[in-house]
């Protein structure tokens, strides 16, 4: 990986920024009563996607799990449309059909967006079979849930990515708790990255929380399968500051060990960093911060403003 | 004392085999264990192990004789002493009759009468799997972007050799052996047919599908809708449903209204080689995601079939099989056929005319063909293998006195299995299953004759 200069920086700290801001607009416009249904966060997890984006090729695909606003964002995709999604409105990126656990976007490769657990992974899979079938030199980028990571498809898929050497990278998000139940209290062998091994898959652990260190490790497993080595697995240690979903008040886990982490923030890290190598000064941020906030109130109004999916929209794209 | 060796049933499904080679000669002194043969069954091509000892009197077939029944005498083994008996004849030597294999001989297929004079000059007769492999053939060769997966669909040649050949012609690129990962495969198979390639996934048979059902159902019927129609699925879920031969439950259910109670899937379940072949086609070519239903028993049925490579059944268009006035008779799959046969003997007995309409297609129902019929017989039964709670059938009624509810005459009558488990005994697995004097007693009962 080429050092990171001024510019990657800036696109590093806007990114992880825009995400945290369009999640909290997000919390709010659920405390209103604007969105409905689940809604899961990326608040806290945030280095995660912005690091991987880092080393992509816009003609790489992405599929993920629900908790996929923050991927949107990272995917280059407009926060005003991701917004008029939650909010279920026709000028949502699934037309206000799909919600936020269920979004799309075909024409910047990015394939949802699944509300089953497990169920992207073997569908990442095909995504990647596909770029090989083509001889296209891309690869899949299919991200998993540290609860997914007991789900039985999720092996059947790493057998045949291994067996057919496809083009897929696996990125485990463990965020330490599967709904509200502990990894240590879900999976036996709490290792996830190890769980490759008997397919023939290397993999590896990479803390979430710093995102210089998923860049690191993201670059060289995308090499890897880029190079047509087969599927690599990177399991990304983060954390969600915020419950499950909007729902859920994580009364599982204690105020301290929120904290604890809190204290790492994957943005003051790239902040200070940015500070320290004076690729901008506080001014600089105070700019940047405002108009991201800017850009989010925007979309919150855009979404808002947006009409709702017209009654005969019903009973379209049920068949092509 | 001589000692028959018979035409052994090597698959549950097998009536007949061919003789493929002879591993042993007239003369010979054979033990138990020696190969004696090569049998081509419906399946695949297996040896034959000798289970008692003896010399070898008499061959009855030569090498490549082909459809010999089950249990025929095939070959004599002898004493020392004895002479070859001249009088083997392959004409008296019918062994018991086997009540499973007079089953299967029931299906025969009827020259179809709405085949039009135009489709004439292109018709071949063929076996429903060679129908349905030429189909998927033809349709490779025109479109890179299909491939075939499935568990033994390559190398094994499929399970039920519906795929032969094709790994030869097409290459390990496009014709993949799965391992027994349905939910995997079938994952990965709906993740390619987003990104725009167009899977043909065979399950060896459908009963395998339930292990993958999340992924059909959640995955491929809905992704449409939840993007707002930016992403479909043309795939294709194909294989056998429904009933062989005494595989029991685990092996015998059939899925036809699992799948068409969902929006976003197309259902198709044909019953003849020539409706295979134009609906094969039609769902290859769809941009849905189409679950196609095949029947394992069916697979070794001979009949016409329209040769041009552009031929298709539209999806969603019902056959009228046979034209009468008296009751409708709807049906799909294999029970075309014993609807078919009842409705000979009903014309013979009662001198009812009994309209059969085949639906070809269960999603989207042809709902007009049903009640025009109804709407001229005043009578309905519907005959199906499904379980009865909530089948195809069920939906057709409601249908039916939804639409034509004056023109009843006679409360609509449903004929399915039993509900049960589908249970191994032979003699249970026949009384689980619709017969021809099923199909006939609830016409009977429509028509109101005792």
């Amino acid at each position: 990986m080429k050092n990171l200069d001024k510019k990657a920086y800036l696109k590093m700290y806007t990114y992880m920024l825009k995400i945290r801001r369009f999640e909290e607009r997000a919390a709010q416009l659920y405390g209103m009563g604007h969105i409905g249904g689940f809604c899961h966060l990326y608040i806290g997890q945030e280095a995660v996607v912005v690091g991987v984006l880092m080393t992509i090729d816009k003609n790489d695909s992405v599929v993920t799990t629900y908790r996929d606003h923050g991927h949107m964002i990272a995917r280059g995709l407009d926060p005003k449309r991701i917004m008029a999604e939650l909010t279920g409105r026709e000028d949502g990126y699934s037309a206000g059909k799909g919600g936020s656990m269920h979004m799309f976007s075909k024409e910047n490769n990015f394939y949802g967006g699944h509300g089953i657990v497990g169920a992207q992974v073997p569908i990442g899979t095909g995504i990647a079979f596909t770029h090989k079938y083509n001889d296209e030199k891309n690869i899949c980028r299919t991200y998993i849930g540290d609860g997914a990571m007991n789900n039985g498809q999720v092996f059947e898929a790493f057998n045949l990515a291994s067996l057919w050497k496809l083009p897929v990278l696996y990125i485990i998000e463990n965020n330490k708790y599967g709904m509200g139940t502990s990894v240590d209290r879900a999976a036996a062998g709490s290792e996830l990255y190890k769980r490759g091994e008997a397919f023939g898959i290397p993999g590896e652990k990479v803390d979430g929380m710093n995102i210089f260190k998923v860049i690191e490790s993201a670059d060289k497993a995308g090499k890897y399968v880029r190079e047509g080595n087969g599927p690599y697995i990177i399991e990304v240690q983060t954390y969600r500051y915020r419950g499950h979903s909007m729902s859920d008040p994580a009364k599982y886990r204690t105020k301290e060990e929120l904290q604890n982490y809190k204290e790492t923030d994957p943005i003051e890290i790239v902040k200070k960093e940015m500070l320290k190598k004076k690729f901008a000064n506080e001014k600089d941020i105070e700019k940047i911060n405002k108009e991201i906030l800017d850009e989010i109130k925007n979309a919150a109004d855009y979404a808002l403003n947006s009409q709702y999916p017209k009654d005969s929209e019903l009973y379209t794209d049920v068949y092509i | 004392m001589t000692i028959e060796i018979l035409m052994p049933a090597l698959s549950p499904t097998m009536t007949e085999g061919n003789l493929t080679k002879w591993l042993i000669q007239k003369g010979d002194t054979v033990k138990a264990g020696d190969l004696i043969a090569e049998i081509e069954t419906d399946k695949a091509t297996m040896e034959v192990e000798a289970v008692d000892e003896g010399i070898v009197l008499d061959l009855l077939y030569n090498e490549g004789d082909s459809n010999i029944p089950v249990n025929k005498v095939i070959a004599v083994l002898g004493d020392k002493s004895e002479k070859v008996e001249k009088e083997h004849s392959t004409n008296n030597m019918e062994s018991d009759s086997n009540e499973k294999t007079d089953e299967k001989k029931e299906i025969k297929v009827q020259d179809k009468k709405n085949t039009s004079v135009e489709d004439a000059n292109n018709e071949e007769h063929l076996t429903m799997r060679e129908a349905l492999r030429d189909t998927m053939a033809e349709e490779m060769r025109r479109d890179s972007k299909i491939f075939i997966l499935g568990e033994e669909v390559a190398e094994y040649q499929g399970a039920y050799k519906v795929t032969q050949g094709l790994l030869d012609e097409f290459g390990s690129k496009r014709i993949l052996d799965t391992p027994i990962s349905e939910h995997g495969f079938t994952g990965l198979a709906i993740g390619a047919a987003f990104k725009g390639l167009r899977p043909i996934l065979e399950f060896m048979t459908f009963n395998f599908s339930m292990q993958a059902i999340d992924q059909i159902i959640n995955s491929a019927a809905k992704t449409l809708y939840m993007s707002g129609g930016q992403i479909n699925c043309p795939i294709v879920f194909r294989g056998p449903n429904g009933a062989a031969a005494q595989v029991a439950a685990q092996h015998s259910q059939d899925f036809s209204s699992w799948y068409s109670h969902c929006p976003g899937l197309k259902v198709i379940s044909p019953s003849t080689p020539y409706n295979a072949k134009g609906l094969l086609r039609s769902a290859i070519l769809d941009n849905n995601p189409v679950i196609f239903l095949e029947n394992e028993i069916l697979y070794g049925l001979k009949g016409p079939v329209n040769n041009d490579k552009n031929f298709t059944i539209p999806i969603g268009k019902a056959n009228i099989e046979q034209q009468g006035k008296d009751v409708t008779i709807v049906t799909y799959s294999i029970m075309l056929h014993k609807s078919k046969e009842a409705a000979k003997k009903i014309k013979d007995e009662y001198n009812l005319d009994v309209e059969i309409i085949d639906l070809q297609t269960l999603r989207p129902l042809d709902t007009e063909t049903i009640i025009n019929s109804v709407k001229k017989t005043n009578r309905l039964v519907t005959v199906e293998e499904s379980w009865p709670f909530g089948s195809v059938g069920s939906e057709v009624a409601n249908i039916v006195q939804r639409e034509a509810f004056d023109y009843l005459d006679a409360p609509i009558i449903k004929v399915n299995s039993a509900d049960v488990p589908m249970p191994y005994s032979l003699s249970l697995e026949k009384l689980y299953l619709p017969q021809v004097e099923d199909i006939i007693k609830a016409v009977k009962e429509v028509s109101y004759i005792k």
